[in-house]
């Protein structure tokens, strides 16, 4: 080894401490960019593999009924590669000991075993016996949630007949990757099932025996799937066609592609700050350790070691640096990843995950943390190297000090000797200082980042289930029904207050914009169903006109007062316009509302809703649950709380995740760059110091000159902090907007006590350890040196 | 004069350094001429521009204005690579505070400089030379500054320099310590050849060069040469 690596080995065992800090921000740095990057990675590669493999549709529509003989028609479709018919139909179910209501979704699944599209995959048990017409397979979510084995029986609400069921399998299916009571914003495994039944069973359950009412496609690739569902659209007309859909809209996948497009525009931003905070800090701390070394540049300089030897020999001490930091950083970040589409894994409900690391995202976290490292030592380095050796060797020019700002406005009075030095050291270098607090400030706002998203969680809740939408129950109809139900209803015991509603599904076109949603009718000035404001007040439906959510609103590019044209996706699929009334404050969905009497006008029928919202009596509450389930016109029962908790638990297993890693690696980055500023500031007036101390300024004295400054500079960081931190939170929210959630920046004050918290324990650590350093300082050494 | 032949000549020497608000004049005017092999002292006060003149000398400064040439080389228009390649080449430094690399040993200090030149004797071999070669494998920390002094100077020589420039050596230093360091100095100027200048503001030392030049105010006020040199054992400060 030569003596320039000897020399590196050893400055680099020398300040292992500082050296450690800085690797390990730079392992949390990659380790969210890998983290983030391979988990989207892996989740898009298994859904596109699981859907491939399981052959997931690309077409799908239902129908009221139509005869078999349709399907060749269809199949003749231009660019048609297969067609399954299927029966589909909604079902209660009664589970021995669960009171609460539950629904289900019954699918049919061919009689020969062969399945050609949204082919199940098999987890436990065996395929349905053709010739039983009670054997089903079970959702294998559903299965857990109660414990369901094969062999198992449930009994189900059947086309009005109470039907015992035989759980012969379960398993999953890429149609239900996301599987969703109709109506409901979340997963709820307990209470929605899917079951699949032999065709042959189903068929004759409900009077669809040589009969359909749902078909699924898959086509050629290249095909124009618009043209595809107009033709099909065309055929099923005649037997009640509720409208074909693509698969871009198909439910689960729609959810699914909204899930990964939050993860997508979070992975965008997160390890951008990240990645970009730890680049930076590593920058200015290379440059100032570099720095302090300007006198060895300078003897390396007088020996005859040329600039791009000396630069590459400080730059290999960096690099290595780095490269400790990276590696472990892409290690770690390819365990969490791992973790994190292992929770995602099991939230989808995937069969599998198929977990890949592309090479690139490596070379591009390797790559950043490199250049940020090199720049970072170049420029110090030349700024060291640049210097005739002579003027380098020789003590810096006596920096020009002056007085303060504060000392001119006459303030010197209340400053103390040790507290001018201070100041002025601060003044003296404002860039550097600038630059530390700057550090300080980004670690405070990065803490941020990973606490507010809690406290944003109970916010939504808040709104959404205790101001906006203020049911118990809410029920939803088999089929439209006439509004009359609602006195049935309110003669239930135990409900003491009914709003009704009635739900179309639409697509609402303005210019070229559209977007595929459902409007809601809602009795005006109801008190469970309110609609808000952007201040939140419940707002008063007009009369006529459509209000939309503001989001929808921004998504057709529509204001108050222009006409949008409503295509009915039900019925006889008319097209109508209506006026946009005004638009709502809504966090969760997208929505468009009306006047419960508007809408039943719009559509051209008489007064019909399509289920209520229920205030009921808690004590009486499980009761009810009994009389509803036993009512053969309701579809589906939700129950709010239920749906707090599932929300709940979504947002807890996905976006706290991030909360989680975020913070933890939030602080070692905020330790990081307050130790390191703390142990640079200690080098750097180490002698001056040390001279203080032959003065005979005690151990206190010189401690509180020393850790005076950063306290100030980490006081000062502090506001700006919160400003950053806002910023970043701000940041995060704007990317992570999706239909299905509107995150707003709620900070609450625990947030800013936590971030506060950290960076003053972190400069409180970083201040006791330097100090320990100060107590070591060697006094006759700087008797005997130069300066 | 001597009859070997000049290897410096710098002609009307000025420079100028800006420090923080201060201007100093540190050079005015030098006009100057070195022999190969001899030993000079550059003598005068804290100020005078004798350190000046020597990083000037060893291309670790450039003139402001002024030239200053070493054989064939113009030092006073070389940029940076070109004075780094001179360094390697031709020049051996030592340093009033030694300047050694902390973090090496005193045998790994030598080979710093050995293993960028062309013609290095083995650093073992350079310490032997200023009696240090029982201690090749101490830190400076370890090592006493009349020591460490001694392993600059081995640091200097073992790349077996034309010249030798020496920056208050002895300063840092007590007497005899400081009597042994001229010593190794004499020796390596007698031994190798070594054109050899030591600045000092200690007029003692002029005794044992063959030129002592008298620097002040940033001019050349005087130059004497000895007939007699002492030795460094004979010296007293």
């Amino acid at each position: 080894m030569t003596a320039l690596n000897q020399k590196m080995w050893r400055d680099l065992w020398h300040m292992r401490a500082q050296a450690l800090a800085i690797a390990l921000v730079i392992m949390c740095g990659v380790a969210v960019y890998m983290m983030f990057i391979s988990t989207l990675d892996s989740l898009h590669l298994t859904r596109a593999t699981y859907y491939e493999n399981n052959r997931f549709a690309d077409v799908f529509a239902s129908l009221k009924r139509a005869p078999e003989g349709l399907r060749q028609r269809i199949a003749a479709i231009p660019g048609v590669e297969s067609a399954e018919t299927r029966v589909v139909a909604n079902i209660n179910l009664d589970i021995i000991d669960f009171p609460e209501p539950a629904t289900g979704l019954l699918v049919s699944v061919p009689d020969d075993g062969t399945q050609h599209l949204n082919a199940l995959y098999l987890r436990q048990g065996r395929f349905v016996d053709p010739g039983r017409d009670d054997e089903v397979i079970i959702s294998e979510a559903f299965a857990e949630a109660h414990g369901f084995k094969p062999g198992d029986t449930l009994f189900a609400i059947i086309n009005g007949h109470r039907r015992a069921l035989t759980i012969v399998g379960s398993a999953l299916s890429p149609e239900y990757i996301h599987q969703l009571r109709p109506g409901g914003m979340f997963p709820d495994y307990k209470r929605f099932a899917v079951f699949w039944m032999s065709r042959n069973a189903l068929g004759q359950a409900y009077d669809m025996d040589g009969a359909f009412n749902n078909v699924v496609l898959r086509l050629l690739s290249g095909t124009n799937v618009s043209d595809v569902i107009d033709r099909l659209d065309d055929l099923l007309e005649p037997y009640g066609g509720y409208g074909a859909i693509e698969r871009a809209d198909q439910r689960s996948n729609r959810f699914l592609a909204e899930e990964f497009l939050q993860l997508q525009n979070l992975a965008n931003i997160f390890p951008v700050i990240f990645l970009g905070i730890a680049a930076f800090m590593l920058n200015v701390v290379i440059g100032r350790m570099v720095t302090l070394q300007r006198e060895q540049v300078a003897a390396l300089k007088a020996f005859g070691y040329d600039n791009r030897a000396v630069v590459w020999h400080f730059l290999k001490l960096v690099l290595i640096i780095v490269f400790f930091g990276v590696v472990s950083g892409i290690i770690l970040g390819v365990y969490l990843g791992n973790k994190l589409a292992a929770i995602y894994t099991l939230f989808f409900r995937l069969p599998y995950l198929a977990f890949v690391i592309e090479p690139g995202v490596i070379i591009e976290a390797t790559f950043i943390s490199a250049l940020a490292a090199t720049l970072g030592t170049v420029f110090a380095v030349r700024r060291a190297a640049v210097l005739k050796p002579a003027e380098a060797m020789r003590p810096e020019p006596p920096t020009i000090y002056r007085k303060t700002i504060l000392e001119h406005i006459g303030l010197q009075r209340f400053f103390s000797q040790p507290t001018r030095m201070i100041l002025r050291h601060i003044e003296r270098r404002p860039v550097k200082s600038l630059l530390t607090v700057f550090g300080i400030a980004l670690a405070c706002g990065l803490v941020m980042t990973g606490r507010f998203q809690p406290d944003t969680v109970s916010y939504m809740i808040d709104v959404q289930y205790n101001i906006a939408h203020r049911e118990d129950i809410s029920i939803t109809f088999n089929e439209p029904t006439a509004k009359k139900a609602q006195y049935e209803l309110q003669g239930l015991h135990g409900v003491e207050h009914v709003e009704v509603f009635r739900a179309v599904p639409v697509r609402l076109r303005f210019q070229h914009r559209s977007y595929r949603t459902g409007i809601t009718g809602v009795e005006p000035g109801g008190d469970i169903q309110r609609l808000l404001d952007a201040d939140l007040q419940p707002i008063r439906l007009p009369a006529s006109g459509v209000v939309l959510t503001d989001y929808l609103g921004t998504l057709l590019g529509v204001r108050p007062g222009d006409r949008i044209t409503v295509e009915i996706l039900e019925g006889d699929m008319a097209i109508r316009e209506v006026t946009v009334a005004g638009l709502v404050k809504e966090y969760l969905g997208v929505s468009a509302y009306m006047e419960l009497g508007a809408l039943n006008r719009l559509l051209h029928e008489g007064p019909t809703i399509s289920g209520a919202y229920l205030a009921v009596d808690s004590k009486m509450q499980t009761a009810l649950y009994g009389t509803l389930k036993k009512m053969p016109q309701v579809a589906g029962i939700a129950v709010r709380e239920q749906e707090i908790r599932n929300y709940n638990k979504t947002m807890r297993e996905t976006m706290l995740f991030y909360s989680y890693v975020g913070s933890v690696f939030s602080i070692i980055i905020a330790f990081g760059i307050i130790y390191n500023n703390a142990r640079i500031t200690l080098t750097e007036r180490g002698r001056e110091l040390a001279s203080l101390r032959v003065l005979g300024m005690t151990r206190a004295e010189i401690s509180y000159i020393l850790l005076g400054e950063l306290g100030i500079l980490t006081l000062l960081a502090m506001p700006l902090g919160i400003i950053i931190g806002e910023w970043l939170c701000m940041m995060i929210v704007i990317n992570a907007q999706t239909d299905l959630f509107r995150v707003p920046v709620i900070l609450e004050l625990d947030t800013y006590a936590f971030a506060v918290t950290i960076v003053l324990v972190s400069a409180i650590a970083s201040g006791l350890l330097v100090r320990r350093r100060l107590d070591e300082l060697d006094l006759i050494a700087v008797l005997k040196t130069k300066e | 004069m001597n009859s070997n032949p000049a290897v410096f000549n710098a002609r009307a020497l000025s420079k100028t350094y800006h420090m923080g608000e201060v201007t100093v004049e540190a050079l005015r005017g030098v006009d100057m001429d070195l022999y190969q092999g001899e030993f000079v002292v550059l003598l005068g006060p804290s100020g005078s521009g004798k350190s000046t003149l020597l990083n000037i000398l060893g291309g670790l400064d450039t003139p402001t204005s002024g030239s200053v040439r070493y054989g064939d080389h113009d030092l006073s228009v070389y940029d940076d690579s070109a004075l780094t390649r001179y360094r390697r080449e031709h020049v051996g430094f030592v340093f009033q505070f030694y300047n050694l690399i902390p973090s090496l040993t005193a045998r790994e200090n030598v080979a710093l400089v050995t293993e960028i030149a062309d013609k290095p004797m083995a650093p073992e071999k350079a310490l032997a030379l200023v009696g240090l070669g029982e201690r090749l494998d101490h830190f400076p920390a370890q090592l006493s500054g009349g020591e460490q002094q001694r392993v600059a100077i081995a640091r200097a020589v073992a790349k077996q320099p034309q010249v030798l420039l020496c920056d208050e050596p002895t300063g840092a230093l007590d007497v005899s310590t400081g009597v042994n360091v001229l010593e190794v100095i004499a020796e390596v100027n007698r031994r190798l050849g070594t054109t050899t200048v030591v600045i000092t503001h200690n007029a003692v030392i002029g005794d044992i060069a063959d030129r002592v030049i008298h620097l002040s105010d940033g001019q050349i006020a005087g130059i004497e040469c000895n007939e007699h040199k002492k030795a460094p054992a004979e010296l007293r400060w």
